[in-house]
Protein backbone atom coordinates (compact mmCIF):
# COMPACT_ATOMS: atom_id res chain seq x y z
CA UNK A 1 0.00 0.00 0.00
CA UNK A 2 3.01 2.63 0.68
CA UNK A 3 4.84 1.43 -1.72
CA UNK A 4 1.95 2.38 -4.57
CA UNK A 5 1.14 5.63 -2.31
CA UNK A 6 5.28 6.34 -3.17
CA UNK A 7 5.04 5.23 -6.65
CA UNK A 8 1.98 7.55 -7.51
CA UNK A 9 3.08 10.26 -5.54
CA UNK A 10 6.52 9.99 -7.51
CA UNK A 11 4.70 9.58 -10.85
CA UNK A 12 2.90 13.10 -9.35
CA UNK A 13 5.67 14.87 -9.07
CA UNK A 14 7.29 13.64 -12.43
CA UNK A 15 4.31 14.32 -13.94
CA UNK A 16 4.75 18.24 -13.08
CA UNK A 17 8.27 17.93 -13.85
CA UNK A 18 7.10 16.99 -17.41
CA UNK A 19 4.56 18.86 -17.98
CA UNK A 20 6.90 21.89 -17.41
CA UNK A 21 9.28 20.63 -20.02
CA UNK A 22 6.65 19.66 -22.70
CA UNK A 23 5.41 23.10 -22.44
CA UNK A 24 9.19 24.63 -22.67
CA UNK A 25 10.08 22.30 -25.53
CA UNK A 26 8.11 21.69 -28.54
CA UNK A 27 3.78 20.88 -28.38
CA UNK A 28 4.11 18.48 -31.31
CA UNK A 29 3.25 14.52 -31.29
CA UNK A 30 4.86 12.79 -28.36
CA UNK A 31 6.04 10.48 -30.34
CA UNK A 32 8.18 12.83 -32.26
CA UNK A 33 10.36 14.04 -28.87
CA UNK A 34 13.73 12.69 -29.25
CA UNK A 35 14.03 13.05 -25.70
CA UNK A 36 12.55 10.02 -24.74
CA UNK A 37 13.81 7.51 -27.43
CA UNK A 38 16.89 6.23 -25.67
CA UNK A 39 14.95 5.55 -22.51
CA UNK A 40 12.48 3.39 -24.88
CA UNK A 41 15.00 1.70 -26.42
CA UNK A 42 16.40 0.97 -23.42
CA UNK A 43 13.60 -0.44 -21.48
CA UNK A 44 11.97 -2.77 -25.13
CA UNK A 45 15.72 -4.30 -25.10
CA UNK A 46 15.33 -5.18 -21.21
CA UNK A 47 12.08 -6.11 -21.47
CA UNK A 48 12.28 -8.05 -25.05
CA UNK A 49 15.97 -9.23 -24.21
CA UNK A 50 14.75 -10.85 -20.88
CA UNK A 51 11.52 -12.22 -22.71
CA UNK A 52 13.24 -14.15 -25.78
CA UNK A 53 15.52 -15.48 -23.50
CA UNK A 54 13.14 -17.37 -21.15
CA UNK A 55 11.34 -17.78 -24.38
CA UNK A 56 14.75 -20.11 -26.26
CA UNK A 57 15.63 -21.61 -22.60
CA UNK A 58 12.65 -22.26 -20.45
CA UNK A 59 9.21 -22.18 -22.24
CA UNK A 60 9.47 -22.93 -25.33
CA UNK A 61 11.56 -25.80 -25.00
CA UNK A 62 8.96 -27.30 -22.35
CA UNK A 63 5.94 -26.89 -24.70
CA UNK A 64 7.57 -28.39 -27.49
CA UNK A 65 8.52 -31.21 -24.90
CA UNK A 66 4.98 -31.61 -23.72
CA UNK A 67 3.60 -31.75 -27.42
CA UNK A 68 6.36 -34.30 -28.56
CA UNK A 69 5.93 -36.09 -25.52
CA UNK A 70 1.78 -36.71 -26.61
CA UNK A 71 2.80 -37.07 -30.21
CA UNK A 72 5.25 -40.19 -29.30
CA UNK A 73 2.54 -41.06 -26.80
CA UNK A 74 -0.19 -41.31 -28.94
CA UNK A 75 2.29 -43.28 -31.44
CA UNK A 76 2.92 -45.94 -28.60
CA UNK A 77 -0.35 -46.37 -28.09
CA UNK A 78 -1.80 -46.87 -31.69
CA UNK A 79 1.78 -48.80 -31.85
CA UNK A 80 0.29 -51.51 -28.92
CA UNK A 81 -3.49 -51.51 -30.18
CA UNK A 82 -2.10 -52.62 -33.44
CA UNK A 83 0.23 -55.03 -31.70
CA UNK A 84 -3.20 -56.21 -29.24
CA UNK A 85 -4.85 -56.43 -32.54
CA UNK A 86 -2.30 -58.95 -33.85
CA UNK A 87 -2.04 -61.25 -30.88
CA UNK A 88 -5.92 -61.15 -30.90
CA UNK A 89 -6.06 -62.11 -34.52
CA UNK A 90 -3.03 -64.76 -33.85
CA UNK A 91 -4.98 -66.07 -30.83
CA UNK A 92 -8.36 -66.43 -33.16
CA UNK A 93 -6.43 -68.34 -35.91
CA UNK A 94 -4.42 -70.72 -33.01
CA UNK A 95 -7.92 -70.66 -31.83
CA UNK A 96 -9.62 -72.24 -34.88
CA UNK A 97 -6.65 -74.28 -35.64
CA UNK A 98 -6.96 -76.38 -32.42
CA UNK A 99 -10.73 -76.43 -33.13
CA UNK A 100 -10.34 -77.88 -36.14
CA UNK A 101 -7.45 -80.09 -34.88
CA UNK A 102 -10.11 -81.30 -32.31
CA UNK A 103 -12.98 -82.35 -35.36
CA UNK A 104 -10.14 -83.88 -36.88
CA UNK A 105 -9.05 -85.76 -33.98
CA UNK A 106 -12.30 -86.35 -32.98
CA UNK A 107 -13.50 -87.89 -36.63
CA UNK A 108 -10.66 -90.00 -36.90
CA UNK A 109 -11.83 -91.81 -32.87
CA UNK A 110 -15.40 -92.05 -34.66
CA UNK A 111 -13.78 -93.85 -37.28
CA UNK A 112 -11.13 -95.74 -35.37
CA UNK A 113 -13.98 -96.57 -33.05
CA UNK A 114 -16.16 -97.42 -35.86
CA UNK A 115 -13.57 -99.97 -37.60
CA UNK A 116 -12.80 -101.82 -34.13
CA UNK A 117 -16.36 -102.29 -33.78
CA UNK A 118 -16.80 -103.76 -37.09
CA UNK A 119 -13.82 -106.17 -36.58
CA UNK A 120 -15.02 -107.16 -33.27
CA UNK A 121 -18.49 -107.29 -34.51
CA UNK A 122 -16.66 -109.46 -37.53
CA UNK A 123 -14.82 -111.85 -35.03
CA UNK A 124 -17.68 -112.67 -33.21
CA UNK A 125 -19.89 -113.34 -35.64
CA UNK A 126 -17.02 -115.51 -37.65
CA UNK A 127 -16.42 -117.33 -34.03
CA UNK A 128 -20.07 -117.82 -33.96
CA UNK A 129 -20.70 -119.15 -37.63
CA UNK A 130 -17.54 -121.55 -36.71
CA UNK A 131 -19.37 -122.74 -33.61
CA UNK A 132 -22.74 -123.25 -35.34
CA UNK A 133 -20.70 -125.15 -37.88
CA UNK A 134 -18.88 -127.50 -35.72
CA UNK A 135 -22.65 -128.09 -34.09
CA UNK A 136 -24.13 -128.01 -37.29
CA UNK A 137 -21.23 -130.44 -38.43
CA UNK A 138 -22.11 -132.79 -35.43
CA UNK A 139 -25.23 -133.00 -35.81
CA UNK A 140 -25.37 -134.23 -39.24
CA UNK A 141 -22.62 -136.99 -37.96
CA UNK A 142 -25.25 -138.16 -35.73
CA UNK A 143 -27.63 -138.03 -38.21
CA UNK A 144 -25.59 -139.56 -40.28
CA UNK A 145 -24.60 -142.52 -37.54
CA UNK A 146 -28.47 -143.19 -36.51
CA UNK A 147 -29.24 -143.25 -40.63
CA UNK A 148 -26.63 -145.96 -41.32
CA UNK A 149 -28.42 -147.50 -37.78
CA UNK A 150 -31.15 -147.46 -38.96
CA UNK A 151 -30.25 -149.26 -42.23
CA UNK A 152 -28.70 -151.58 -41.11
CA UNK A 153 -31.77 -152.20 -38.36
CA UNK A 154 -33.74 -152.24 -41.56
CA UNK A 155 -32.25 -154.66 -42.78
CA UNK A 156 -31.58 -157.08 -39.90
CA UNK A 157 -35.57 -156.77 -40.22
CA UNK A 158 -36.06 -157.36 -43.56
CA UNK A 159 -33.80 -160.19 -43.55
CA UNK A 160 -35.74 -161.72 -40.07
CA UNK A 161 -38.76 -160.94 -41.91
CA UNK A 162 -37.13 -162.67 -45.28
CA UNK A 163 -36.47 -165.74 -43.11
CA UNK A 164 -40.01 -165.88 -41.12
CA UNK A 165 -41.00 -165.65 -44.72
CA UNK A 166 -38.86 -168.35 -46.51
CA UNK A 167 -39.80 -170.59 -43.26
CA UNK A 168 -43.26 -169.92 -43.53
CA UNK A 169 -43.19 -171.47 -46.99
CA UNK A 170 -40.76 -173.73 -47.37
CA UNK A 171 -40.63 -174.66 -43.79
CA UNK A 172 -36.83 -174.42 -43.88
CA UNK A 173 -35.28 -171.73 -42.62
CA UNK A 174 -32.23 -169.75 -44.48
CA UNK A 175 -29.43 -169.25 -42.07
CA UNK A 176 -29.12 -165.49 -41.41
CA UNK A 177 -26.00 -164.82 -43.53
CA UNK A 178 -27.81 -165.47 -46.66
CA UNK A 179 -31.02 -164.03 -45.76
CA UNK A 180 -28.72 -160.90 -45.11
CA UNK A 181 -26.80 -161.55 -48.21
CA UNK A 182 -30.10 -161.96 -50.14
CA UNK A 183 -31.59 -158.41 -48.62
CA UNK A 184 -28.03 -156.54 -49.42
CA UNK A 185 -28.22 -157.88 -52.98
CA UNK A 186 -31.57 -156.85 -53.18
CA UNK A 187 -31.13 -153.05 -51.54
CA UNK A 188 -27.52 -152.99 -54.06
CA UNK A 189 -29.71 -153.57 -57.40
CA UNK A 190 -31.41 -150.34 -59.31
CA UNK A 191 -35.04 -150.04 -59.17
CA UNK A 192 -36.66 -151.11 -61.52
CA UNK B 1 -14.29 15.19 -10.35
CA UNK B 2 -12.21 13.27 -12.50
CA UNK B 3 -15.19 11.37 -14.56
CA UNK B 4 -15.67 14.71 -15.99
CA UNK B 5 -12.45 16.06 -17.55
CA UNK B 6 -11.75 15.16 -20.89
CA UNK B 7 -8.07 14.69 -22.03
CA UNK B 8 -7.05 16.02 -25.62
CA UNK B 9 -6.78 12.99 -28.03
CA UNK B 10 -2.31 13.09 -27.78
CA UNK B 11 -2.29 13.58 -23.96
CA UNK B 12 -2.16 9.40 -23.63
CA UNK B 13 0.75 9.06 -25.62
CA UNK B 14 2.23 11.58 -23.60
CA UNK B 15 6.13 9.89 -21.78
CA UNK B 16 6.05 10.24 -18.45
CA UNK B 17 8.67 9.07 -15.96
CA UNK B 18 8.00 7.49 -12.86
CA UNK B 19 11.68 7.16 -11.55
CA UNK B 20 14.80 7.57 -13.10
CA UNK B 21 17.77 5.18 -12.48
CA UNK B 22 20.03 5.96 -9.89
CA UNK B 23 22.77 7.38 -12.31
CA UNK B 24 20.65 10.63 -11.72
CA UNK B 25 20.06 11.11 -15.56
CA UNK B 26 16.90 11.24 -16.73
CA UNK B 27 18.17 9.55 -20.14
CA UNK B 28 17.04 6.23 -19.12
CA UNK B 29 14.77 7.06 -16.71
CA UNK B 30 11.70 4.51 -15.99
CA UNK B 31 8.69 5.97 -17.74
CA UNK B 32 5.21 5.25 -18.14
CA UNK B 33 6.05 3.05 -21.38
CA UNK B 34 8.53 1.52 -19.32
CA UNK B 35 5.83 0.35 -16.74
CA UNK B 36 3.91 -1.16 -19.44
CA UNK B 37 6.71 -3.05 -21.59
CA UNK B 38 7.18 -4.75 -18.02
CA UNK B 39 4.05 -5.09 -17.29
CA UNK B 40 2.93 -6.62 -20.88
CA UNK B 41 6.35 -8.96 -20.56
CA UNK B 42 5.79 -9.54 -16.83
CA UNK B 43 2.16 -10.71 -17.45
CA UNK B 44 3.64 -13.13 -20.63
CA UNK B 45 6.26 -14.91 -18.28
CA UNK B 46 3.46 -15.73 -15.57
CA UNK B 47 1.46 -17.00 -17.90
CA UNK B 48 3.97 -18.89 -19.52
CA UNK B 49 5.37 -19.67 -16.21
CA UNK B 50 1.65 -21.33 -14.90
CA UNK B 51 1.44 -23.16 -18.03
CA UNK B 52 4.56 -24.71 -18.66
CA UNK B 53 4.91 -25.47 -14.79
CA UNK B 54 3.75 -28.97 -15.11
CA UNK B 55 4.10 -30.09 -18.84
CA UNK B 56 1.47 -32.87 -18.74
CA UNK B 57 0.46 -34.90 -21.35
CA UNK B 58 -3.08 -34.16 -20.95
CA UNK B 59 -3.39 -30.37 -20.55
CA UNK B 60 -4.89 -27.85 -18.45
CA UNK B 61 -6.11 -24.64 -19.45
CA UNK B 62 -3.63 -22.71 -19.75
CA UNK B 63 -1.13 -25.57 -21.23
CA UNK B 64 -4.06 -25.76 -23.89
CA UNK B 65 -3.26 -22.24 -24.40
CA UNK B 66 0.30 -21.81 -24.95
CA UNK B 67 0.25 -24.75 -27.15
CA UNK B 68 -2.30 -23.13 -29.59
CA UNK B 69 -0.01 -20.32 -29.26
CA UNK B 70 3.32 -22.15 -29.89
CA UNK B 71 1.04 -24.08 -32.78
CA UNK B 72 -0.16 -20.94 -34.56
CA UNK B 73 3.40 -19.37 -34.86
CA UNK B 74 5.22 -22.72 -35.49
CA UNK B 75 2.99 -23.22 -38.52
CA UNK B 76 3.26 -19.86 -39.99
CA UNK B 77 6.94 -20.02 -39.79
CA UNK B 78 6.99 -23.47 -41.14
CA UNK B 79 4.70 -22.62 -43.88
CA UNK B 80 6.74 -19.32 -44.51
CA UNK B 81 10.14 -20.22 -44.65
CA UNK B 82 10.29 -24.00 -44.74
CA UNK B 83 12.15 -26.22 -42.69
CA UNK B 84 15.06 -23.87 -42.43
CA UNK B 85 13.01 -21.50 -40.42
CA UNK B 86 12.88 -23.38 -37.17
CA UNK B 87 15.76 -21.69 -35.66
CA UNK B 88 14.02 -18.25 -36.26
CA UNK B 89 10.38 -19.83 -34.61
CA UNK B 90 11.69 -18.39 -30.65
CA UNK B 91 11.98 -14.88 -32.30
CA UNK B 92 9.06 -14.69 -33.98
CA UNK B 93 7.10 -16.12 -31.28
CA UNK B 94 8.51 -13.71 -28.87
CA UNK B 95 7.98 -11.28 -31.46
CA UNK B 96 4.46 -12.22 -31.55
CA UNK B 97 3.41 -12.56 -28.80
CA UNK B 98 4.96 -9.06 -27.20
CA UNK B 99 3.35 -7.18 -29.70
CA UNK B 100 0.01 -8.98 -28.92
CA UNK B 101 0.42 -8.39 -25.77
CA UNK B 102 1.49 -4.75 -25.83
CA UNK B 103 -1.63 -3.71 -27.95
CA UNK B 104 -4.18 -5.68 -25.96
CA UNK B 105 -3.17 -4.33 -22.58
CA UNK B 106 -3.32 -0.91 -24.36
CA UNK B 107 -6.88 -1.22 -24.70
CA UNK B 108 -7.68 -1.75 -20.92
CA UNK B 109 -9.03 1.54 -19.50
CA UNK B 110 -7.12 3.40 -17.05
CA UNK B 111 -8.49 3.14 -13.04
CA UNK B 112 -10.40 6.35 -12.57
CA UNK B 113 -8.50 8.74 -10.88
CA UNK B 114 -4.60 7.39 -10.73
CA UNK B 115 -1.94 10.01 -11.70
CA UNK B 116 -1.34 10.05 -15.83
CA UNK B 117 2.15 8.09 -14.91
CA UNK B 118 -0.08 5.45 -14.50
CA UNK B 119 -2.85 5.50 -17.07
CA UNK B 120 -2.98 2.99 -19.73
CA UNK B 121 -0.13 2.95 -22.44
CA UNK B 122 1.01 1.21 -25.63
CA UNK B 123 4.16 0.82 -26.09
CA UNK B 124 3.84 0.15 -29.71
CA UNK B 125 2.05 3.08 -30.55
CA UNK B 126 5.10 5.09 -30.49
CA UNK B 127 7.41 5.00 -33.86
CA UNK B 128 10.39 4.49 -32.36
CA UNK B 129 9.53 0.79 -30.48
CA UNK B 130 8.02 -0.31 -33.51
CA UNK B 131 10.83 0.80 -35.62
CA UNK B 132 13.56 -0.94 -33.19
CA UNK B 133 11.57 -4.10 -33.31
CA UNK B 134 11.30 -3.54 -37.02
CA UNK B 135 15.19 -2.48 -37.55
CA UNK B 136 16.10 -5.88 -35.43
CA UNK B 137 14.14 -7.69 -37.90
CA UNK B 138 16.17 -6.62 -40.77
CA UNK B 139 18.99 -6.25 -39.62
CA UNK B 140 18.81 -10.30 -38.66
CA UNK B 141 17.54 -10.69 -42.23
CA UNK B 142 20.48 -8.92 -43.93
CA UNK B 143 23.33 -10.20 -41.48
CA UNK B 144 21.89 -14.10 -41.84
CA UNK B 145 21.34 -13.41 -45.73
CA UNK B 146 25.17 -12.69 -45.95
CA UNK B 147 25.97 -15.25 -43.41
CA UNK B 148 24.29 -17.54 -45.00
CA UNK B 149 23.91 -17.05 -48.71
CA UNK B 150 27.08 -14.73 -49.18
CA UNK B 151 27.07 -12.49 -52.34
CA UNK B 152 24.48 -14.80 -53.53
CA UNK B 153 22.29 -12.33 -51.21
CA UNK B 154 22.39 -9.76 -53.42
CA UNK B 155 20.49 -11.78 -56.06
CA UNK B 156 17.75 -10.72 -54.19
CA UNK B 157 18.08 -7.53 -56.35
CA UNK B 158 18.52 -9.67 -59.65
CA UNK B 159 15.42 -11.14 -60.17
CA UNK B 160 15.76 -14.23 -62.79
CA UNK B 161 14.25 -14.12 -66.03
CA UNK B 162 13.63 -10.64 -67.27
CA UNK B 163 14.16 -9.58 -70.93
CA UNK B 164 17.48 -7.74 -70.55
CA UNK B 165 16.19 -4.18 -70.27
CA UNK B 166 14.18 -4.31 -67.54
CA UNK B 167 17.51 -5.15 -65.26
CA UNK B 168 17.98 -1.02 -66.21
CA UNK B 169 15.19 -0.46 -63.64
CA UNK B 170 14.04 -3.26 -61.87
CA UNK B 171 17.38 -3.87 -59.14
CA UNK B 172 16.94 -0.01 -58.48
CA UNK B 173 13.39 -1.07 -57.79
CA UNK B 174 14.20 -3.51 -55.34
CA UNK B 175 17.12 -1.78 -53.17
CA UNK B 176 14.44 0.57 -52.65
CA UNK B 177 11.29 -1.69 -52.16
CA UNK B 178 14.15 -3.47 -49.62
CA UNK B 179 14.89 0.02 -47.66
CA UNK B 180 11.86 0.69 -47.50
CA UNK B 181 10.73 -2.45 -45.32
CA UNK B 182 11.64 -1.42 -41.86
CA UNK B 183 9.49 1.59 -42.36
CA UNK B 184 6.64 0.42 -43.49
CA UNK B 185 6.64 -2.53 -41.02
CA UNK B 186 7.31 -0.16 -38.14
CA UNK B 187 4.90 2.54 -39.59
CA UNK B 188 2.12 0.26 -40.09
CA UNK B 189 1.89 -1.44 -36.76
CA UNK B 190 2.63 2.24 -35.18
CA UNK B 191 0.17 3.90 -37.24
CA UNK B 192 -2.71 1.46 -36.74
CA UNK B 193 -2.05 1.53 -32.90
CA UNK B 194 -2.24 5.48 -32.75
CA UNK B 195 -5.17 5.90 -35.25
CA UNK B 196 -7.30 3.67 -33.07
CA UNK B 197 -6.05 5.19 -30.21
CA UNK B 198 -6.53 8.36 -31.23
CA UNK B 199 -10.15 7.26 -32.97
CA UNK B 200 -11.03 5.73 -29.57
CA UNK B 201 -9.98 9.14 -27.17
CA UNK B 202 -11.97 11.37 -29.52
CA UNK B 203 -15.37 9.23 -29.44
CA UNK B 204 -14.93 8.75 -25.81
CA UNK B 205 -14.14 13.05 -25.28
CA UNK B 206 -17.35 13.78 -27.74
CA UNK B 207 -19.07 11.79 -24.74
CA UNK B 208 -17.52 13.13 -21.87
CA UNK B 209 -17.84 16.97 -23.66
CA UNK B 210 -21.96 16.42 -23.85
CA UNK B 211 -22.51 14.98 -20.52
CA UNK B 212 -20.33 17.64 -19.01
CA UNK B 213 -22.71 19.95 -20.99
CA UNK B 214 -25.69 18.71 -19.52
CA UNK B 215 -29.76 19.56 -20.07
CA UNK B 216 -30.91 17.99 -23.30
CA UNK B 217 -27.31 18.34 -25.18
CA UNK B 218 -26.35 14.77 -22.86
CA UNK B 219 -28.81 12.72 -25.13
CA UNK B 220 -26.15 13.74 -27.92
CA UNK B 221 -23.75 12.01 -26.09
CA UNK B 222 -25.40 8.34 -26.95
CA UNK B 223 -24.22 8.63 -30.30
CA UNK B 224 -20.43 9.05 -29.69
CA UNK B 225 -21.02 6.24 -26.86
CA UNK B 226 -21.53 3.77 -28.93
CA UNK B 227 -19.36 4.83 -31.55
CA UNK B 228 -16.38 4.44 -28.95
CA UNK B 229 -18.27 1.05 -27.97
CA UNK B 230 -17.78 -0.37 -31.60
CA UNK B 231 -13.99 1.46 -32.27
CA UNK B 232 -13.34 -0.34 -28.76
CA UNK B 233 -13.98 -3.91 -30.21
CA UNK B 234 -12.63 -2.55 -33.79
CA UNK B 235 -9.54 -2.01 -31.97
CA UNK B 236 -9.17 -5.25 -30.34
CA UNK B 237 -9.19 -6.97 -34.16
CA UNK B 238 -6.60 -4.68 -34.82
CA UNK B 239 -4.70 -5.07 -31.93
CA UNK B 240 -4.74 -9.00 -32.72
CA UNK B 241 -4.44 -8.06 -36.64
CA UNK B 242 -1.61 -6.28 -36.27
CA UNK B 243 0.69 -8.72 -34.37
CA UNK B 244 -0.15 -11.39 -36.54
CA UNK B 245 0.54 -8.90 -39.55
CA UNK B 246 3.90 -8.19 -37.93
CA UNK B 247 4.77 -11.86 -37.41
CA UNK B 248 3.70 -12.60 -40.82
CA UNK B 249 5.64 -10.27 -42.70
CA UNK B 250 8.62 -10.99 -40.13
CA UNK B 251 8.69 -14.45 -41.56
CA UNK B 252 8.64 -13.80 -45.24
CA UNK B 253 11.46 -11.03 -44.97
CA UNK B 254 13.17 -14.12 -43.05
CA UNK B 255 12.29 -16.37 -45.54
CA UNK B 256 13.87 -14.02 -48.13
CA UNK B 257 17.34 -14.11 -46.02
CA UNK B 258 17.18 -18.09 -45.80
CA UNK B 259 16.23 -18.44 -49.73
CA UNK B 260 17.97 -15.39 -51.71
CA UNK B 261 20.55 -17.42 -53.43
CA UNK B 262 17.99 -20.31 -54.81
CA UNK B 263 17.11 -18.48 -57.53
Amino acid sequence: MSVFAIVTNAAAAAEEAQAHAAEASSAGLPQLDPAWWPSQLFWLAITFGILYWLMTTRFLPAIAGAIEERRDRIADDLDQAGDFKRQAEDAESAYNQSLADAKAKAQAIAADTRTEMDNEIAALQAETDAELAKQVAAAETRIGEMKAAAATKVGEAAAQTARAVVETLIDEAPTEEAASRAVADAAARPEG
Amino acid sequence: MYGFRAEGPMEQFEIIPIFSLPTGSNLLAFTNSALWMVIGTSAIIVFFFAATRRAALIPGRLQSMAEVFYEFVSDLVRDTIGPEGRKFFPYVFTLFIWILVSNLFGLFPSLPGVPHGLHTFTPTSHLIVTLALAMLTISIVIIYGFWKNGLGFLKLFWPPGLPWPMYILIPAIEVISFLSRPLSLAIRLFANMFAGHVILKLFAGFVVSLLSAGGAVMLFGIAPFFGAIAVTALEFLVAVLQAYVFAVLTCIYLNDAVHAADH
